[in-house]
């Protein structure tokens, strides 16, 4: 039996340094941090990450030229870059996703994303349950998405409901109001307002989430900015002189729109957000949450598959491959030819490919086959 | 035709007066009369919720046109597009004219958006055919006239380009009504992104074909007009913002605008942005023309369209020596030429059908019958194979326990 005891220290030992070791060790094994960019063309995704890393490393793809065609399907378009600031090194990975919500009919434009989500998920659990696996398995699996929302009073759109309820599935999912200057203060409010609305009525669950873990000071955090979603941010790596100083932001005719000055807009909030305060957080909900809950249903599933042929010697094995191919569909047969065993030939297959979504039955395969290697 | 022509109409030769006879005035007695009888126009919005239709309207026309869209309309999910039109009498400086908007809430909103024009073209045309019952009847003398004179199609300001719905929307209109896009809630684009955004739709428009409606001049007019013309062709697509506030500005005056923490952004503020230019096209200088266009133009192709379709032929007894009988006869044979073709082709057609049918038919019978066999082959031998055990097991004399039998518990084996 072990006993817990809370134990105050009188002199300094200092273990307390546990921190800058986790830190040390966590930037030698390389932090990966991957985000999905989601919104119409237009909306302003390309600019706000360029603005957010200070960089113009996006290059946007919206349609330019007349002759081009307008896409047909929702892509995914990967950016990876290596990002070092100080001694900190960050592998940033950026989907973006050209053609979503671009063409007359709408319908199913979410299917590529979720997709993709699926698959990276995919992707690392078969690195994970491989007998012999890497050290440091590659951390594909998108973090935290990005919805751009369009700035109009409507609060959220069908599109948005739909696309989001899917997405908040799978992912950690930021809703942001992008080109927000094109709000007044009391619109702005207003808009934030009908969203959180429209959010709360659909249940649609963004990111931050209530955690019975966290101690009271992230409650607060959280509170805070869930008071502040969705973000109204406005977008430029431009730099313009004002007054002396040089600032970030917008010029038009009638005044100089400064990104970092917290009454235009949101955008330093956003950024502390995403960069300074949750990302540690959004990787790790992403692990423990969405990932956690797809491999028990993988896993569970596997086990389920197990369960249906106890007895499963080579023999059979090679029988039930011959059993597939020609596909027994008379289990009356059998009942009467059965012997007092009565070993179950297994013309049940727990593998009933046609009655599973293509996706989950990918992942199916995968991970059977990944096992049985 | 052309001897006929010049045989019919008068030799005309140019005179100079010699006195005063005074129907210079004609121009001012037309005048009186139309303000007397008032004048109508009637327009058509199209665009996305939240895009600035209503906030638009009302600020062109400095009434409020539409009431406030704020807590009554959230929430709804309407299916389709809805068609819903407000009439409005303004009076200025004595003249009067009734304003009539259409609105087309609903447009673009839903996740499938096809055919989302389709009652719009159709509101288009009723009015088209209204007006052509009108003049087809016998008393004529009140004929109202509500066809739409100018469609604004309000364009979202992304600054990259035209989207698929603007492109197909415009391309099946165009033909019908006067199309004026227009970029809304432009305080989102700087001037550079501006110009780049419209070269953009310009672009786009010119690659699909799509007829916008133009200012046009002739060369004779006054040198000012023309440069106010060009002026004005150059800014098309316009880029407005609209607003039902008026704002105090730092210096005192007040200007109807949008407030910013950054600015102030003022409507009529030609620097700002083209929302007087709009407003001058539209009402000031153009609105005869847009009138003029959609009934000599737009509607006259669709009067034709429709006749021809209703049955009416071109009469050519204007034009030729024409013999009507033998003229139905050669169109009755022609026809019936082509319904007896049709009907062979769709025989051989029908018969080459049931002919694959059928190959296709035994085939697979015979695949059936193949597979059939093999399965009971498999069959026989599995319960052979059995049988043999039966007969194996029967002769062993130790029983069988469960820890013969290997079996895995989980993944892990622990064994």
């Amino acid at each position: 039996m072990s006993k817990q005891q809370s134990v105050k220290l009188t002199d300094y030992v200092g273990f307390d340094t546990i921190a800058a070791q986790i830190g040390k060790k966590i930037f030698k094994k390389g932090l990966n941090f991957n985000i999905m960019l989601v919104g119409e063309s237009g909306s302003g995704k390309t600019t706000l990450v360029n603005t957010i890393f200070s960089k113009n490393f996006l290059e946007s793809s919206g349609r330019k030229q007349a002759a081009e065609k307008s896409r047909k399907t929702t892509e995914i378009l990967i950016t990876t870059s290596v990002l070092t600031e100080s001694n900190a090194k960050v592998r940033l990975t950026v989907i973006d996703t050209p053609g979503f919500g671009e063409q007359i009919n709408n319908e199913n434009c979410w299917v590529p994303l979720v997709k993709y989500i699926k698959d990276q998920h995919v992707a690392y659990l078969e690195n994970e349950i491989k007998p012999e696996r890497e050290r440091v398995i590659p951390d594909t699996r998108v973090h935290v998405c990005l919805y751009f929302l369009n700035s109009g009073y409507r609060g959220l759109r069908q599109i948005d409901i739909e696309v989001l309820k899917r997405l908040c599935e799978v992912v950690n999912v930021v809703p942001v109001l992008s080109k927000a200057d094109t709000l007044t203060v009391d619109e702005k409010m207003k808009v934030k307002e009908k969203v959180r609305e429209a959010i709360e009525l659909h249940r649609i669950n963004i990111y931050p989430q209530p955690n019975p873990q966290d101690d009271q000071a992230e409650i607060e955090l959280n509170n805070k900015v869930k008071k502040v979603m969705p973000f109204a941010v406005v977008g430029s790596n431009l730099t313009y002189e004002e007054d002396g100083e040089i600032i970030k932001g917008r010029k038009n005719p009638w005044g100089i729109i400064n990104i970092e000055n917290k009454d235009h807009c949101d955008f330093v909030l956003m950024r502390d957000f995403l960069l300074r305060t949750h990302l540690i957080d959004l990787v790790e909900v992403t692990s423990y949450k969405y990932y956690e809950s797809f491999r028990t249903e993988q896993l569970q599933h596997i086990r389920d598959m197990r369960g249906a042929q106890p007895a499963q010697t080579t023999q059979q094995a090679q029988q039930t491959q011959q059993a597939q191919q020609v596909q027994p569909t008379q289990p009356t047969q059998q009942a009467q030819s059965a012997n007092p065993f009565s070993i179950a030939i297994p013309a049940q297959q727990a593998k009933s490919p046609s009655f599973t979504k293509p996706s989950v039955q990918s992942s199916r395969k995968y991970i059977s086959n990944a096992l049985s290697k | 035709m052309t001897e006929a022509a010049t045989r019919q109409a008068p030799k005309v030769a140019k005179k100079k007066l010699q006195g005063y006879v005074g129907f210079a005035n004609y121009p001012n007695q037309v005048h009186r009369r139309s303000v007397k009888k008032g004048f109508n126009f009637t327009l058509m919005v199209v665009g996305e919720a939240g895009i600035g239709k209503s906030t638009l309207i009302n600020t062109l026309f400095n009434t409020r046109v539409f009431p406030d869209k704020d807590e009554s309309t959230i929430g709804e999910t309407r299916r389709g597009v809805e068609i819903s039109s407000m009439s409005a009498e303004i009076q200025e400086n004595g003249v009067r004219l009734r304003l009539t908007v259409v609105d087309t809430p609903g447009f673009g909103d839903s996740i499938n958006n096809d055919d989302c024009w389709q009652p719009i073209l159709e509101n288009i045309e009723s009015r088209f055919d209204a007006y052509l019952t009108q003049e087809n009847r016998v008393n004529r003398s009140k004929i109202s006239d509500n066809r739409i004179h100018a469609l604004i199609y309000l364009i979202k300001p992304t600054g990259h380009a035209l989207r698929a719905i603007d492109i197909e929307f415009m391309k099946r209109m165009h033909t019908k009504v006067n199309l004026i896009p227009v970029i809304t809630k432009s305080d989102t684009l700087t001037q550079d992104e501006l110009v780049g955004f419209k070269s953009r739709i310009i672009a786009d428009i010119n690659y699909h074909g799509i007829q916008i409606f133009k200012p046009q001049w002739e060369s004779f007019e006054d040198p000012e007009v023309i440069n106010e013309n060009k002026d004005m062709l150059s800014k098309i697509p316009f880029a407005v913002i609209g607003s039902d506030k008026i704002i105090e500005k730092p210096d005192g005056n007040r200007v109807r605008g949008r407030l910013y923490p950054w600015g102030i952004i003022e409507v009529e503020n030609e620097k700002h942005n083209d929302f007087i230019k709009l407003r001058k096209m539209l009402v000031c200088t153009h609105m005869e023309e847009l009138k003029d266009v959609t009934d000599s133009i737009l509607y006259e192709n669709h009067r034709s369209q429709k006749l021809v379709t209703m049955g009416h032929e071109q009469d050519n007894t204007v034009f030729r020596e024409y013999n009507p009988t033998a003229q139905m006869e050669e169109e009755r044979s022609v026809h019936e030429a082509r319904m007896s073709k049709m009907e062979s082709e769709m025989t051989a057609v029908f018969q080459q059908k049931v002919q694959e049918k059928e190959s296709k038919l035994k085939q697979s019978e015979e695949e059936l019958y193949a597979r059939h066999k093999e399965m009971k082959q498999v069959l026989e031998k599995q319960r052979q194979e059995l049988e043999e055990k039966k007969k194996r097991l029967d002769s062993q004399t130790r029983p069988i326990t469960p820890l013969d039998k290997k079996q895995k518990k989980g993944l892990f084996n622990l064994s």
